[in-house]
């Protein structure tokens, strides 16, 4: 929870690395540091100052091989493998801790240097098991790795004949992570993310010397819902995925890069499959969005995707149960119980995972057949602007802008496990630009300091008016970059027309005062990975209308949160479930169409800033489940309305005229309609009295939130073993 | 342990334009030159020291060590006045002095305050004093501070006008239990008589001198560490840079000293530095604290000229070596970090830095180890590797691993059990940890064993023989 002392804060921010940011923060940036002039192997480079011997060296491609070092993390400089010879130098220096000098000349292939490098390699050798063969880490180990390429040719550990090698015993840190401590290299990159990045101070050493251990100093587990980063981090195999222990060598699985789904920012990811199975996912590097972190969710429920798969299609039988069915005889149940139903009593809803392809092609069938009722589950505000503007919906700040911030304000939001990589975002300000927080809603823990503002509803009222005499106006008012984030929970209660319209006069009013006219300061963070792109299709936010006029046929997209139910609707109502996962929607389902998961599909998703991404096939969906949008181009031929595409393209070319933005795979585009939301919205700034809550307050909520990751067992085991830890005395 | 672990700390100062620690010292060795043109020539060994010459008065604790007693010895006397001349005429007077730091750098402490003096950014500065005395051998500071605390006390507010800091914190070994007792006595009696404090002396300087017991960790001893643990965290040293002077205590500038370095000042400040460095050879300037251990008819500590030939200080006050001079083995000059030296060396060396670097060995903090022929040599050096690998902090590979492992070979050694070819890879081995760690504990457990194999190498290789014929050749002998 602590920020960074300045020792570490001072180290971090050398010029190098603030320079990028510090140069965005003020309006009129400094003048940029005078440059000077280094040699790496005689080769010339210009640097600014301040910069590591590692930094520079890199600019010419000069790679230096390290354990400890992490450019996301502080320097801690303990692993001593990039030591490099400097001229005039009796010893060598810490590459990635030493700032260059002016006319420095560094030798990162001297006999120094190797030496340096040979001897510290044999010492990192000395205690670590040769377990090579039965290690997870086998294959992308950075201490194999680095062994074949800086060690010694041959072993004088005559030593493990006599006294044999340290053993350490293993820690037990939860479900997600397997502990192998014995082949700890101490680099302390764990214990450094933890602190730093996941704001949890769970991981650090005890004992000294030869008996150091890294651990949680208590046998507890690793409470965050970042957790799973670590095991990217550990650059030997002491910390492994337990998920994926024994699956696999990495060269054995084919990579494909993809888009998680499982919460609204849309991280960027690589799905790991092997014989048609998905096997892990990993993150792939994104500054815009999740640098190269993941949250736990995304990263581990992966093997929900192997249960309560629908794999074939499905009709009630006279008994009342699901059976399965040929794919021709579910679509023309399908299509007759459609064409059998007035225009007006045909309801589509669309679910948290369903994607921009779907969705559309969806909609465009419902519409030919004369209904307007496409919904999304997600309720947002109709009165006033409503969704008109695509920034009343949107995180407009970005992501990656919010490092910029230098007071944030949420309300009712829980970043933490909305958004966990959002929350990470938002603490890296927190430490390392002294950004400030507030936060209107119950008190849940942030991983970082904030001023609770209360949790009522009439707080926004009064900062939007200008009323409050809270201090957190004042701050609010003074900043140059503030933010004012929105949880989509709010929207949902009956007052969320009126706290909307208060978020947006607040932030509106903030805006208008910046210096930095580009500076976005709304923003709504949607709960789903479906909703801006829905939204943005012109679906309408909830059912709620739509199911009061008791429809005959309820075509489901993914639709398994709930919101629909089969009290709702009239007796003789038919439900068409179409979607991967035996959950809620398929329970109440009279026909279930098998659709394919996130990562059986090339398909379009809208992030919660709006940005377009598109995942990739890295499996066949299971069975005879097929894509998405095909089942129901397939349903509109048999239902005698055709949809005038037959190809992915054809479908996009489609999206693309519904809003070119949907296509624009990974750009962002800003909003500007601030202002006219304001203005329709005005009449709706009525008197509120509700509390502000949010629905995820604990990590145990966080875990299983959607039909896959409800499917999993390891974000079961998850909730059980926080809940288990909750109850511990640590 | 104090300064034998903040060696490195003169082997490292780019920004100094100043390569190594000779260069260094030779800068201020030249002025010190220039100033005394016409001074007597430079002494070549230093010679006994009269009474009248010595800083610490009472050593030996014959004396009342309370503020009324120490004030009848001279301390706190005309301190205000040396603290309204200013810091730099303290500085300057240090510098003057040849004052080199006592912890076992021997970096020039003069040139070592100096460095604060640069414009004020806002952040407060700090003194640490380093009473952390954990070095096996070294047992100087603690005379001082139960003994002679004022001198601690009043160097302290010396210092802290000298550098511009507004408090001092002392950081004293946990196990030094009685000593902390004195010491805070005496800071809680110099705060009622005004000394310290607000308007200190009434000086109208404002300086507070804090006591921080630490847990008995040898590496809390290094500098960096020490400001690490008086944080209130693992005792851990720092990269470096930045150095102290930059970022310190709390992140603020400071600078970190020795006991005796700092109890030696106001007496510099009184007398001179002019007669400070009229003791010993040039560069290696002053009066001593030397603790003679070991196998010596009566092991004291005691105050002498720098530059004194080592036999001359054990045979005058060591009642020298039990069963006579020819019974000694080797010696340990300046605490247990230091190589060893064997009797020939013994026989000439002078007790100065540059001497005992001439000889392969350190000054170090001149906690001399003396070892007679009875000695098991290989033992006792085992003992000290083992000493270090319980040190260790663990945080850099080199010192964890190797210092570990250097253990485990030498202890073998000690029966002989493995083969004269690890004795080379020994000697790599402490190599490959020399100089590659973040603090000097890695250096500091290299260099027994350096000076082991550079004068003991056929001990080691009859043991190694006596085995074989004993028990066969050893099981290394074949892995190796």
């Amino acid at each position: 929870m602590l920020r960074q002392p300045l020792t570490r804060a001072l180290t971090l921010s050398s010029p190098v690395r603030a320079a990028p940011l510090a140069a965005r923060t003020y309006a009129g940036p400094p003048p940029p540091p005078e440059k000077f002039e280094v040699f790496i192997d005689d080769k010339p480079v210009m640097v600014v100052p301040g910069t590591t011997i590692l930094q520079a060296a890199a600019q010419v491609g000069v790679e230096i091989p390290r354990f400890c070092y992490h450019e996301r993390l502080a320097v801690a400089g303990n692993c001593r493998m990039c030591l490099v010879e400097v001229e005039k130098s009796p010893k060598p220096a810490a590459a990635c801790a030493m700032p260059i000098m002016k006319g420095m000349r560094v030798k990162t292939n001297s006999d120094l240097t190797r030496k340096a490098r040979e001897g510290v390699m044999e010492f990192l050798l000395v205690n670590h098991p040769l377990d090579c063969p039965i290690c997870d880490q086998g294959g992308e180990c950075d201490l194999q790795d680095q062994s074949m390429a800086f060690g010694s040719d041959r072993s004088r550990f005559t030593d493990i004949h006599f006294s044999g090698k340290r053993a350490v015993e293993d820690k037990d840190v939860g479900p997600l992570i397997k502990t192998i401590m014995t082949r700890c290299i101490h680099c302390t990159r764990c214990i450094r993310f933890a602190s730093e990045v996941a704001g949890v101070d769970d991981f650090g050493t005890t004992g000294r010397g030869t008996d150091m251990q890294v651990g949680t100093y208590v046998e507890k587990m690793f409470l965050s819902e970042l957790s799973g980063n670590i095991i990217d981090l550990c650059p030997v195999g002491a910390l492994t995925s337990k998920p994926y222990s024994f699956a696999a060598r990495p060269w054995e699985t084919r990579r494909i890069d993809s888009v998680d789904v499982l919460d609204p920012l849309g991280s960027n990811i690589v799905v790991a499959t092997r014989t048609n199975e998905v096997l892990r996912i990993l993150p792939r590097t994104n500054e815009e969005i999740n640098e190269e972190w993941l949250s736990d969710k995304s990263r581990f429920a992966c093997d929900g995707l192997k249960r309560q798969r629908l794999v074939t299609p499905m009709m009630k039988d006279s008994a009342g149960n699901l059976a399965p069915v040929d794919w021709e005889d579910a679509m023309v149940a399908a299509a007759r119980a459609i064409k059998d139903c007035p225009p007006n009593k045909l309801l589509a809803v669309a679910g948290d995972l369903a994607d921009a392809e779907s969705l559309v092609a969806l909609k465009d069938l419902v519409n030919r057949l004369g209904s307007e009722n496409t919904c999304t589950e997600q309720y947002f505000p109709l009165d006033g602007a409503g969704i008109d503007f695509r920034s009343s919906y949107l995180f407009n700040t970005k992501i990656a802008n919010i490092e910029e911030a230098d007071y944030i304000l949420l309300i009712g939001a829980n970043t933490r496990f909305e958004a966990p990589l959002l929350n990470a975002r938002i603490r890296k300000a927190f430490v390392h630009k002294e950004t400030d927080i507030a936060f209107i809603g119950p008190k849940v823990d942030l991983t970082y300091d904030y001023t609770h503002v209360g949790d009522s509803a009439s707080v926004v009222k009064d900062l939007a008016t200008g009323s409050s005499t809270h201090e957190v106006l004042k701050r609010l008012e003074s900043a140059r970059h503030p933010v004012v984030i929105l949880g989509a929970d709010q929207l949902k209660t009956p007052e969320g027309a009126a706290i909307l319209a208060y978020t947006q006069e607040l932030a509106l009013r903030l805006q208008d005062k910046l210096e930095d006219k580009n500076w976005k300061v709304l923003n709504v963070l949607q709960r789903t990975a479906s909703q801006a792109a829905a939204l943005d299709i012109g679906y309408q936010p909830g059912v709620g209308k739509a199911l009061q006029d008791g429809p005959q046929v309820v075509y489901l997209l993914g639709a398994d949160s709930g919101v629909v139910s089969r009290d709702q609707l009239p007796k003789d109502a038919v439900v068409i479930y179409q979607g991967h996962h035996g959950d809620v929607g398929a329970g109440m389902a009279d026909i279930v169409l098998p659709g394919a998961a996130y990562t059986e599909k090339r398909a379009t998703y809208v992030n919660a800033e709006g940005r377009a991404q598109q995942t990739l096939v890295a499996v066949s969906p299971p069975g005879r489940a097929r894509e998405d949008w095909k089942i129901i181009r397939a349903l509109s031929e048999v239902v005698g309305e055709r949809l005038p595409y037959d190809s992915l393209d054809e479908v996009r070319d489609r999206l693309a005229e519904v809003s070119p933005a949907l296509v624009a795979y990974g750009d962002v585009q800003d909003n500007n309609y601030f202002a006219q939301a304001r203005a329709l919205s005005q009449s709706l700034q009525k008197p509120v009295s509700g509390k502000v809550d949010v629905q995820l307050k604990q990590l145990e909520d966080y875990f299983m939130t959607d039909t896959i990751s409800r499917a999993s067992p390891t974000m079961a085991k998850c909730v059980q073993a926080v809940l288990k830890q909750k109850q511990s005395q640590y | 342990m104090a300064g034998a672990l903040t060696r490195f700390f003169k082997g490292a100062k780019p920004q100094f334009g100043i390569v190594g620690p000779l260069v260094n010292s030779n800068a201020v060795a030249v002025r010190n030159q220039q100033s005394q043109a016409q001074a007597p020539p430079a002494k070549t060994r230093g010679s006994p020291l009269a009474d009248c010459d010595r800083v610490f008065t009472n050593l030996y604790g014959r004396h009342d060590w309370r503020l009324k007693a120490a004030m009848c010895r001279g301390d706190w006397y005309m301190t205000k006045q040396i603290l309204l001349k200013g810091s730099d005429w303290i500085v300057n007077e240090l510098k003057t002095s040849g004052l080199r730091g006592r912890g076992g750098a021997g970096f020039p402490t003069g040139m070592k305050w100096s460095f604060m003096n640069k414009p004020s950014d806002g952040r407060p500065k700090y003194l640490v004093i380093n009473a952390d005395e954990g070095e096996p051998g070294t047992c100087k500071d603690r005379e001082i501070m139960r003994h002679d605390p004022h001198k601690l006390v009043e160097g302290a507010l010396i210092a802290g006008r000298a550098i511009g800091a507004q408090a001092a914190y002392i950081y004293i070994r946990g196990e030094f239990y009685n000593e902390a007792s004195n010491l805070q006595v005496a800071i809680a009696e110099a705060y009622q008589a005004g000394l310290i404090g607000k308007n200190a002396c009434c000086s109208g300087y404002d300086f507070d001198v804090f006591v921080h017991r630490g847990a008995g960790a040898y590496i809390c001893g290094e500098e960096t560490a020490l400001i690490e643990s008086i944080e209130g965290k693992q005792g851990k040293p720092r990269l470096k840079p930045p150095f102290p002077a930059d970022v310190g205590l709390f992140g603020c500038p400071t600078t970190v000293n020795n006991v005796e370095t700092i109890a030696t000042s106001p007496t510099i400040c009184r007398r001179g530095g002019k007669w400070f460095s009229s003791f010993g050879r040039p560069r290696n300037h002053g009066t001593k604290l030397f603790n003679i251990s070991g196998h010596v008819n009566t092991p004291c500590t005691v105050e002498e000229e720098m530059s004194i030939p080592l036999k001359e200080l054990i045979e005058r006050h060591a009642g020298g070596v039990i069963g006579g001079w020819e019974n000694l083995l080797a010696v340990i000059p300046g605490g247990s970090s230091t190589p060893l030296i064997p009797k020939d060396v013994c026989e000439t060396v002078l007790m100065d830095f540059d001497a005992l670097v001439a000889a392969q060995s350190s000054f170090g903090t001149a906690a001399i180890i003396v070892m007679d022929k009875s000695t098991d040599i290989v033992k006792a050096i085992a003992r000290l590797i083992m000493f270090y690998k319980h040190e260790s902090c663990g945080q850099c590979t080199p010192c964890r691993e190797g210092v570990s492992w250097m253990n485990k070979i030498i202890y073998r050694f000690v029966d002989g059990n493995a083969s004269p070819k690890e004795i080379d890879m020994l000697w790599e081995i402490s190599k490959q940890i020399e100089g590659h760690t973040i603090c000097a504990l890695g250096d500091g457990a290299a260099w027994p064993v350096q000076g082991l194999i550079r004068h003991f190498r056929p001990e080691l290789e009859r043991r190694m023989a006596e085995y074989a014929c004993t028990y066969g050749p050893s099981k290394a002998e074949r892995l190796y």
